[in-house]
């Protein structure tokens, strides 16, 4: 378990390392004067001589790169230009609310995949299975954010059960948060359902076919006990690795989603940042997700070796 | 038998025949050929400027006159939504023509030399471990905001994924007894790759480049549709639908229009990608 552990933790290193230059590069990407272009048409040249002095972009590239590591050794991400604050805080406070929405939509994706996906495969070939099918491809094909132009229409303006956007913390009321986040919860959460209910339905057909399900069955145990022990246990497997991607995909689903709610999570900071041209605050927003997304990859994968003995034993 | 029946029966005709015979794909094939079939004809079907202004002619629900209305500007939906049409099919292309030169080279010497695997593979997985679309925005905030920005933007996000379906199939099949056969036949590298492995890692390249597509068009709406894709009012879906945010309420098919577009775009793609799976690469279907 312990070992699982170590080398995921290992190998993560130096894709965090290259994340991490790759990161540190884009500001380098932009072409001509990256002080001119971040200071914006009406600047003088003075003020393009002070962000280039602030940004450290007068130094030599090398000189730049060694203070992003040590920064980073640091926790300093720099400071944004648009709000005036460490990269860092401006993250950490944003991040609570992607977080909460990410969790109550990935609550609906696993619900509606893996329900849908269980009874797609157990009720084979009938009208359920291809109409669950149907549902999935819509959902699959259906874009987040006119899924949820869709919804705002219909229960914001239409019939005016749910308000078209804001924010209220989880904590402070959560019959208020449930309300502001349930339409983009909904709109992250089909697109990934649909996904995840395509593949549970295919790897539950996988296993259900195995001779341990049909000696299951033929030594009497309880239809309900087969599928969800002997089963579904099993097709969990290869799901789990899906939840991975899952999550990523989420991530950026919440981008659009939350521009769209104006939920003030990280996408919209983020996007916020690139449409003013605030690079620290892209470039230490993107460092900083991707990397989380790296850890809870790393936790899944040692989920995956705990659901998976052979995984746990081999080398 | 008549010449004809031989000719059916031909091996090459194999795999046409029972695409032809997936229901499924040639539903998704229709949807697919109306969009393509609209952009290709844009400037005969929908002869108007799609930024032609119209004051007087503004917000005019969908009608015989105005067979998709007009936005806030009078401007000619129609026309908009064909010339975006247009739009998305030349992002999609492009974007899926990188994938297939660079995924392929990049995924063919990953999983062919050993030695080059490693970096090669390294700068791969950096590259995949950022979220798709947070990465495009990021690139497209550096790069700028054209269409050709966006398609680099794009073509970077997704070749990695790209290149490693190539690389799992070049490993695969480096170890096939004909490519040894190959080798001790004295055959070089490049011919190798060329004439004996490359063909035959198609089908899953071939699988992945039909969902790319409809992967890329929408990723590309989604930067219109945030602002930070091709500026306004150049007419690509996101745009027209981030401009009808504000009449949400009183014109709802400034919004609905496009996104039925982009989503009949995407569903289309998805279904022919299926279809090419199940019949080019059985191994990975979904059952039926």
């Amino acid at each position: 378990m312990l070992g699982v552990l170590i080398r995921r933790v290992l190998g993560a290193l130096p894709v965090l390392a290259i994340v991490s230059l790759i990161t540190f590069g884009m500001i380098h990407m932009i072409p001509g004067d990256p002080a001119a272009a971040i200071a914006g048409m009406s600047a003088t040249a003075e003020q393009i001589a002070n962000i280039r002095t602030d940004l450290g972009l007068d130094q030599p590239v090398l000189d730049q790169l060694w203070h992003w590591y040590a920064n980073l050794a640091h926790g300093d991400l720099g400071r944004s230009l648009l709000l005036g604050i460490p990269v860092m805080t401006a993250t950490l406070q944003r991040l609570p609310v992607t977080l909460a929405l990410s969790a109550y939509a990935l609550v609906l994706t696993l619900v509606l995949g893996l329900g849908s996906g269980i009874v797609a495969a157990l009720k084979r070939n009938t009208w359920i299975d291809q109409a669950a099918m149907v549902l999935a491809m819509i959902g699959i094909s259906l874009p987040n954010f006119y899924l949820g132009l869709l919804m705002i229409i219909l229960f914001a303006v239409d019939l005016g059960w749910l308000p078209t956007g804001g924010y209220v913390p989880l904590w402070q009321n959560p019959i208020g948060w449930l309300a502001t986040s349930t339409m983009p919860a909904i709109s992250l959460a089909l697109l990934l359902a649909g996904l995840l209910a395509r593949i549970t339905r295919s790897t539950m057909l996988e296993v259900l076919r195995q001779d341990y399900i049909r000696t299951a069955n033929a030594k009497g145990l309880p239809r309900r006990q087969v599928v969800l022990k002997h089963a579904l246990a099993n097709a969990l497997i290869p799901i789990t690795t899906v939840v991975g991607i899952i999550i990523s995909l989420l991530i950026s689903g919440a981008v659009v989603t939350e521009t769209l709610f104006s939920i003030p999570g990280i996408g919209q900071l983020l996007t916020q940042a690139v449409l003013n041209r605030d690079y620290p605050m892209v470039q230490g927003g993107l460092l900083l997700t991707t990397a989380l997304l790296v850890l809870i990859n790393i936790g899944i994968d040692v989920c995956y070796a705990l659901l998976d003995p052979r995984i746990r034993y081999d080398g | 038998m008549t010449d004809e029946d031989d000719r059916r029966t031909h091996p090459a005709w194999d795999t046409p025949r029972r695409l032809l015979h997936h229901r499924l794909f040639v539903l998704g094939l229709m949807l697919f050929a109306i969009v393509a079939i609209a952009a290709i004809l844009a400037p005969w079907i929908a002869p108007t400027d799609p930024n032609k202004l119209a004051m007087r002619f503004k917000f005019r629900p969908p009608s015989e006159e105005f067979l998709f209305g007009t936005d806030n500007f009078g401007r000619s939906l129609w026309s908009r939504v064909i010339w975006g049409a247009r739009l998305s099919m030349l992002i999609g292309s492009s974007v899926v023509a990188i994938n297939a030169v660079a995924g392929t080279l990049i995924g063919a010497l990953a999983g062919y030399f050993r030695w080059l695997d490693n970096g090669l593979m390294r700068v791969n997985d950096a590259l995949m471990a950022f979220p798709a679309v947070l990465l495009a925005i990021a690139v497209t905030a550096v790069l700028g905001p054209s269409i050709a920005d966006v398609i680099i933007a794009l073509g970077l996000v997704y070749t990695p994924r790209t290149a490693r379906i190539v690389r799992a199939s070049v490993i695969v099949l480096r170890e096939m007894e004909y490519v040894q056969a190959a080798i001790a036949a004295g055959a070089g590298h490049g011919r190798i790759l060329r004439r004996h492995i490359l063909p035959n890692a198609m089908a899953p390249l071939i699988v992945q480049l039909s969902f790319l597509f409809a992967v890329a068009v929408l990723t590309e709406a989604t930067l219109s549709f945030l602002g930070v894709g091709a500026v306004p009012p150049t007419p690509t879906w996101g745009n027209i639908m981030a401009e009808g945010r504000q009449y949400i309420s009183d014109a709802p098919w400034i919004i609905a229009i496009p996104g039925l577009a982009l989503m009949i775009t995407v569903l289309g793609l998805n279904l022919l990608g299926d279809g090419l799976r199940d019949v080019l690469d059985p191994r990975l279907r979904i059952q039926p």
